[in-house]
């Protein structure tokens, strides 16, 4: 848990010195969304999301995943608490898995 | 999940220490008349009494060398177990096959650390990789280590004893949403590599993933498995083994004999039993059980396996 508050105020006091040095035109960061790996199941399954939206997925079991949307983005295998994070700079539905547990779906749809 | 509070200082090392004495295990096959039979190495005893002349193999299965969680925090030391037990073993196999996860991250220590405890066995190793093998950046260490002599993702057959053994990868390109899968290529290999064998010649097939379909819901089984039992159909003996689920399954279809081993390293749930198929973090007093061995008797002329469940405690 350490680990994860100490990430956690990372990216808070990121966020923190870009909106004083750039709001409003960074506001878009205030956007991004997090997805959890949870007993082999992507939650949320389906997120809807703004282009420009940075996600970013943490597994949080303990074993490892990967995330592979074919053609568009591929993570390196994340062991446990890993994070991978991606950006989407198109709209369109992106449908993502894991290839080590191909059952394991999930579906962002970038507007 | 498991009663136990992990609190300050977890399980003491003494604790975890005591539940692990059991945890290694092996299924022991033996071939007589070209049936292969499989006697838990729980009684070493019983394995001798068992053991009639013939052709003897061991399966062992997903070590996850590196595996540290709750689970099991220590999966090199109860891989150590197995092969203590294997060494004990008064009937010495001719060889032994690993149906893969071989290591947790495929990282080149746990490779190294992996070889360095089953080769104590001092046995010949046939393996096959399980998706945790193949995890590395490159996506080489196993193949460097164990892919000579093999074809496409590291496939092969081999003849011993008067049975014709086939390791298969089914651990490769899986689909979203899929099973393990074989491929086009695998399959025609295996078309071509069953061809021409007399149909009494005892076929053991194994792969890390079930070649059946054991749980699809948790990606238990193989997309494309079906095509490979079409080949070996008229033979009058098939045996196949795989590992991944980490407990003892098996049926019987047929003239053919699906089987899953334990892992040595930890216990996975039954299908469905719990939210996924993750480890199963018990009890210590209950890990013994979890991780005991099943004797599996193929007879001859009978269709149905005789199970003998033998927990190691209990």
């Amino acid at each position: 848990m350490k680990t994860l508050n100490r990430r956690d105020f990372g990216v808070d006091l990121g966020l923190a010195l870009a909106a004083a040095i750039l709001l409003p035109a960074t506001k878009a960061r205030a956007d991004d969304m997090e997805i959890h790996i949870d007993n082999f199941v992507f939650q949320p399954a389906e997120l809807k999301i703004k282009v420009g939206t940075t996600v970013t997925w943490t597994n949080r079991d303990d074993i490892p995943h990967t995330i592979v949307s074919a053609g568009k983005f591929r993570s390196k295998t994340l062991d446990t608490d890993d994070k991978f994070s991606f950006t989407f700079t198109n709209a369109g539905d992106y449908k993502y898995f894991c290839s080590l547990h191909p059952h394991m779906t999930g579906m962002i749809k970038v507007e | 999940m498991s009663g136990q509070d992990h609190g300050d200082d977890g399980v003491s090392r003494r604790k975890v220490l005591e539940c692990m004495t059991w945890a290694g295990t092996g299924v022991l096959w033996t071939v007589t008349g070209g049936v292969p039979r499989s006697l838990g190495i729980i009684d070493s005893a019983e394995a001798a009494t068992a053991a009639a002349p013939g052709m003897s193999f061991l399966q062992i299965s997903d070590s996850h060398v590196g595996f540290d969680k709750p689970a099991n925090p220590n999966a090199l030391g109860t891989l150590e177990e197995a092969v203590n037990k294997i060494n004990a073993m008064p009937a010495k196999p001719s060889f032994m096959i690993h149906t893969g996860d071989i290591t947790h991250l495929s990282k080149a220590a746990e490779f190294d650390n992996a070889e360095r405890i089953i080769s104590q066995t001092k046995l010949d190793v046939h393996y096959v990789p399980g998706e945790h093998d193949f995890i590395d950046e490159e996506v080489k260490l196993y193949r460097e280590r164990y892919g000579r002599g093999t074809k496409g993702h590291g496939w092969y057959s081999f003849d011993a004893g008067g049975v014709h053994f086939v390791g298969l990868v089914n651990v490769v390109d899986l689909k979203a949403g899929g099973l393990g899968n074989l491929g086009t290529e695998q399959l025609a290999w295996l078309e071509d590599d069953l061809r021409g064998k007399s149909k009494s010649t005892p076929i053991v097939l194994f792969a890390h993933i079930p070649l059946w379909t054991v749980y699809p819901e948790w990606g238990w089984g193989t997309e494309d498995g079906g095509r490979a039992l079409e080949y070996v159909k008229g033979f009058g003996s098939v045996t196949v083994l795989n590992g991944h689920i980490h407990q003892v399954m098996q049926k019987v279809e047929g003239n053919v004999t699906f089987h899953t081993a334990r892992s040595t390293a930890f216990p996975q749930p039954a299908p469905g039993a719990a939210p996924s198929p993750g480890p199963m973090k018990v009890e210590d007093a209950r890990l013994r059980s979890m991780l005991g061995v099943a004797s599996i008797n193929f007879k001859q002329n009978e269709q149905r396996l005789a199970i003998i469940d033998t927990p190691l405690q209990g």
